[in-house]
């Protein structure tokens, strides 16, 4: 039946999406689309963080999927957006844009680890100079060297393990655990600006902005969700990092 | 140290860490320099506003935030890709997530009252730069409609 894979293949990029964060108008426009360009002229999506809904109108069908992981992925939001458009231009047919998307699904392309602890590196050992205003030269070896550190046990922890939260929690332990050792080896002089800069890489400040750019938009669930969720994070980072300030 | 330097110094600065950002978040690599440079304007102009013209923390974060989405509105014409590629790699040297750190470790340590004002700086300077994105998202429709 078409009008099955149509459904399926709107729901498999509205998922995808959301797995790569994308705003959620988007994510609605993108799956009215796809069921426009297959055929369909009236099809009734409702989609939250969690889990997302495409309907026809009038007629018995409703299919659904849960979204069980949300994090930044920006790779899948334009490549789901390059097949919606090629799939609008008529250059793919339903089956091949299918296909493409689960092939995205299941291998998106990633830069290697290496480059992303480097860039995690680059990240805090940058945006602690700027956030200090006090061109502090000095710590910016070590603020790159713990932002590393925390980067890369945050990304091995939550490829091992699927409980929420705990890899952020680790990541942060390690930043304060490393910063406070390296500051106290003469490495570094400011311990607070070494540490804000290494947890920048893990701190959830642009969920925090995305979930309130979804509320004015009017989509106040998902970003009642997603600000939850961002909280929870915020605060296992802090919690993580906190232990360091109690003990020492 | 002299003005220009400290101009080229928070230009580059903020370029790179949005760049390194962009590669964490797995941004496209034909991508990657364009965003770098949403990131460097937004903050030049947050920058500029916070320290030279005192505006004010707030009203700096929504013209940064107005900058680099118009910069994103742009750049996503030519390059032909969602608007938030652009986006929220540029905004990483604007958004709260140290003031929300903070605010989380004041409240482990026990100051209440740090942490609750801590957390609705974070609140309010979100707000400012979703209110910074959406006039520029107006602006843009105004434009495009108009031509």
């Amino acid at each position: 039946m078409q009008n099955d894979e149509l459904l399926t293949t709107c729901l498999l990029a509205g998922r995808i999406m959301i797995e790569g964060g994308s705003e959620m108008y988007r994510v609605d426009d993108t799956m009215r689309r796809i069921a426009k360009n297959g055929g369909v002229a009236q099809a009734l999506v409702f989609t939250t963080p969690t889990g997302l809904f495409i309907g026809l109108e009038d007629k018995p069908m409703v299919k659904l999927s849960p979204v069980d992981r949300r994090s930044i992925d920006m790779e899948k939001v334009a490549q789901v957006n390059q097949l919606s458009r090629e799939f609008a231009a008529q250059a793919i047919d339903l089956p091949t844009l299918h296909h493409a998307l689960r092939r995205l699904d299941q291998h998106t392309p990633f830069f290697p680890f290496w480059l992303q602890v480097l860039a995690a590196a680059v990240c805090s050992t940058t945006l602690m100079v700027i956030f200090a205003q006090a061109y502090d030269w000095i710590d910016m070896p070590l603020a790159a060297l713990v932002g590393a550190l925390g980067y890369a046990v945050y990304g091995k922890i939550s490829s091992l393990t699927q409980v929420r939260f705990i890899s952020e929690l680790l990541g942060a332990f390690v930043v304060g655990v490393t910063a406070w050792v390296g500051v106290r080896l003469g490495l570094g002089h400011n311990l607070d600006n070494v540490i804000i800069g290494a947890v920048m890489p893990l701190v959830p400040g642009v969920a925090i902005t995305n979930s309130i750019r979804d509320m004015l938009a009017g989509h106040l669930l998902s970003g009642i969700a997603r600000g939850m969720e961002a909280l929870l994070s915020a605060a296992a980072i802090g919690v993580g990092i906190a232990v360091i300030f109690r003990f020492f | 140290m002299p003005y220009w330097l400290q101009l080229v110094v928070q230009i580059s600065f903020s370029y790179l860490s949005t760049v390194a950002f962009a590669i964490i978040i797995n941004v496209p690599r034909k991508a990657l320099n364009l965003a770098g440079w949403a990131g460097a304007i937004g903050w030049l102009v947050y920058w500029v506003l916070l320290y030279d013209l005192q505006v004010g923390r707030m009203l700096a974060n929504l013209l940064g935030a107005f900058a680099i989405g118009l910069c994103g509105m742009i750049f996503s014409r030519i390059k032909k890709m969602p608007v938030i590629i652009f986006n929220i790699p540029g905004l990483v040297p604007l958004v709260p997530g140290a003031t929300a750190y903070q605010a989380v470790r004041a409240l482990v340590l026990g100051q209440v009252m740090t942490a609750s004002k801590l957390t609705v700086r974070v609140a309010m300077v979100a707000g400012a730069i979703a209110v910074g994105f959406m006039l520029a998202q107006l602006l843009a429709e105004q434009t495009y409609r108009r031509t």
